[in-house]
């Protein structure tokens, strides 16, 4: 698949690129010429990272402010997008979404417009467009391909992606598409949106450390919490604590929670269900403080601490913060 | 047709996820130990309540459980009967097998379509075994409906649902007009067990078993055949190699700090 023409769809660009954006655009140049189509317009210094990331082209939806609705509309613009671009003479092999849920849907309703086989979960990346993709909550990996002339992926943060070449600066030249009117007509509009309070630590998915806590955390989530900033991680939790209102949803890990792949995933107190693994599983490193050794945490730590999180925990962090000095 | 409600919700017999799961040699999923999909039964109490609360069957309701998969799936059906549907839809052929979502989404739109007028389809979030939630937003735009995905709570008045769901670091509200396709995560309700009456008059309620060509598909269009995406390879994960499990003394937490520094992690 090298040397073809690779779409990238970048949502919810703030400021400037996140690291998975710019994850999700090496990913790109892996497979080919990129091009990348951001569901808002961006600003100037957005425009220098994607110039010096090697796009190609950008395109900016026209007409109509996406975000206002649920994926349909987005789908149907990319649609557009790619249509564009096999008109400026790039036709597209490829389409690159991040792993999020509206990054899976998109991929999914655009997969049924364009005709094209969609691959989501993706962990890693050969040049020649096989995905590798983690299945069944994280115990078993296929490698996987899309048989369609178009392959849509969606990539999970922390990808492996072999050792990519470094990015010969593109134009990134400016193209709005026009959101085509009939897909606004019947779709999903999003009426309210209430922000909730931000933490501060980085965004649980692609953060490089997780630490999270359960139901032993008996609703303190205080050494969780102080051992993540000492690591510079992320707090995530199990849904048990999560249900019992100690932490937001937004941090449970697993199954019906997020799904995360760090270098080192901490886990306190929980026990380690199957739909806990499911989340958590392709971590690099796992490490468990758990006061029950029969817990089945410790079936996949790579070092479990059978112990008390509440005096493990903060003398960890201390640990940390004395070596540092 | 009043504020009668007609509503497909899907439902999918799955590996139980308490065993371990395997994929067999074809690169398939072994079916065997499977259960109705826990996160269908939130999409069934959903239907459930949004039907019980404008008088149920009785006041001109439905709640058809549709699923799709060989002879065992009939199972997730009689469950969802029992559990409160009215009837039950079954796409049984073997040419479905190892189709993927966008021949599983291709075949149960088609399904959906003999079912005439809908006024919403529910569904769970993901599919327990495949996980992907391709399926629900792939069906929405094969049905050219709007989706309103992952609500954690719903709500039908006149022509119009209204969802609200967890963005990132916001919670949104989201409405459209009927016909819709909703699908709900595990924090949209409790879902209610099938109780001895449910099971009794489950007895009595009507399985359809369509075939692919009363949906109108040939073989072609699903299956290995009809599938967009080849899975070359399967493979268990490497188990991780045992680790090491210490009993605390006293400083385990410096002997913690001591791994993170030797796997480079601090
Ligand atoms: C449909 C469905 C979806 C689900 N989705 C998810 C999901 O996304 N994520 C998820 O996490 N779960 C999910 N679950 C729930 C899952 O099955 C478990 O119930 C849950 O993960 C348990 O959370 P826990 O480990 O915190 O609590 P418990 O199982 O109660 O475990 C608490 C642990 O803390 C330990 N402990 C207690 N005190 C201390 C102490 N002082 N120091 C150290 N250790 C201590 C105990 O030994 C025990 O192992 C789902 C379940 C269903 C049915």
């Amino acid at each position: 698949m090298t040397e073809a023409n690779v779409l990238v769809v970048l949502d919810g660009v703030g400021e400037s690129l996140k690291k998975s954006q710019l994850e999700l655009l090496s990913a790109g140049r892996l497979l080919g010429t990129v091009s990348v189509a951001a569901t808002a317009p961006v600003g100037e210094a957005v425009l220098a990272q994607l110039r010096e990331n090697g796009a190609a082209a950008a395109y900016v939806p026209d007409g109509a402010d996406l975000s206002e609705y649920l994926v349909g509309p987005t789908a149907a613009w990319l649609a557009e997008v790619v249509s564009a671009s096999e008109a400026q003479g790039r036709p597209v092999r490829a389409v690159l979404l991040d792993n999020s849920p509206t990054g899976r849907e998109t991929a999914a309703r655009l997969g049924v417009r364009l005709g094209a086989g969609v691959i989501t979960d993706v962990v890693g990346l050969e040049p020649d467009g096989t995905a590798h993709k983690s299945v069944l909550a994280g115990s078993y990996e296929d490698r996987a391909r899309a048989t369609s002339p178009v392959s849509i992926l969606t990539l999970k943060a922390n990808l492996d992606l072999g050792s990519p070449a470094a990015p010969a600066p593109g134009s990134a030249a400016v193209t709005p598409v026009a959101v085509p009117a009939d897909a606004l007509t019947r779709s999903a509009r999003v009426t309210g949106r209430a922000a909730k309070v931000s933490s501060g630590r980085p965004d649980l998915t692609e953060a490089r450390v997780v630490v999270a806590g359960g139901r032993g955390t008996d609703g303190d989530f205080g050494p969780v919490e102080e051992l993540a900033d000492a690591l510079g991680g992320a707090v995530g939790a199990s849904r048990a604590a999560a249900d019992a209102g100690w932490v937001s949803h937004d941090l449970q890990v697993g199954q019906t929670g997020k799904t995360v792949s760090p270098q080192l995933y901490i886990s306190a107190g929980i026990s380690g269900a199957v739909q806990q693994k499911a989340g958590m599983q392709t971590a690099k490193v796992i490490v468990a403080v758990n006061s029950d050794p029969e817990s089945p945490v410790f079936e996949i730590a790579d070092f479990g601490v059978v112990g008390d999180l509440f005096e493990v925990l903060p003398q960890a962090t201390a640990e940390i913060k004395r070596r540092r000095g | 047709m009043g504020d009668t409600l007609k509503i497909v919700v899907l439902v999918k017999h799955v590996p139980d996820a308490q065993f371990d799961r395997h994929i067999g040699p074809e690169r398939t999923l072994d079916r065997s130990e499977s259960i109705l999909s826990e996160l269908d039964e939130y999409a069934l109490e959903a239907a459930l309540q949004l039907t019980d609360a404008r008088g149920g069957d009785k006041g001109g309701n439905e709640v058809i459980a549709l699923t799709m998969g060989g002879p065992d799936a009939a199972n997730a059906l009689k469950k969802a009967l029992q559990i409160g549907a009215s009837s039950g839809v079954h796409l049984s052929d073997e040419a479905l097998a190892g189709s993927d979502a966008w021949a599983t989404s291709l075949a149960l739109a088609a399904a959906i379509r003999s079912l005439g007028e809908v006024d919403l389809v529910i569904t769970g979030m993901a599919s327990t075994d495949g996980e992907t939630s391709l399926v629900p937003a792939q069906l929405a735009e094969h049905l050219g409906l709007p989706q309103l995905t992952f609500a954690s709570s719903l709500e039908v008045s006149g022509r119009t649902v209204a969802i609200q769901r967890d963005g990132e670091g916001v919670t949104e509200t989201v409405e459209a007009e009927l016909p819709a396709l909703v699908s709900v995560t595990d924090q949209a309700n409790e879902p209610r067990y099938p109780n001895f009456k449910g099971i009794l008059a489950a007895k009595k309620k009507k399985i359809a078993t369509l075939s692919l060509a009363e949906v109108g598909l040939d073989a072609g269009q699903v299956g290995a055949a009809g599938s967009l995406t080849a899975v070359e390879s399967a493979k268990p994960r490497p188990p991780r190699a045992a680790g090491t499990i210490i009993t605390d003394e006293g400083d385990a937490g410096v002997k913690l700090v001591d791994f993170l520094a030797a796997q480079k992690l601090i």
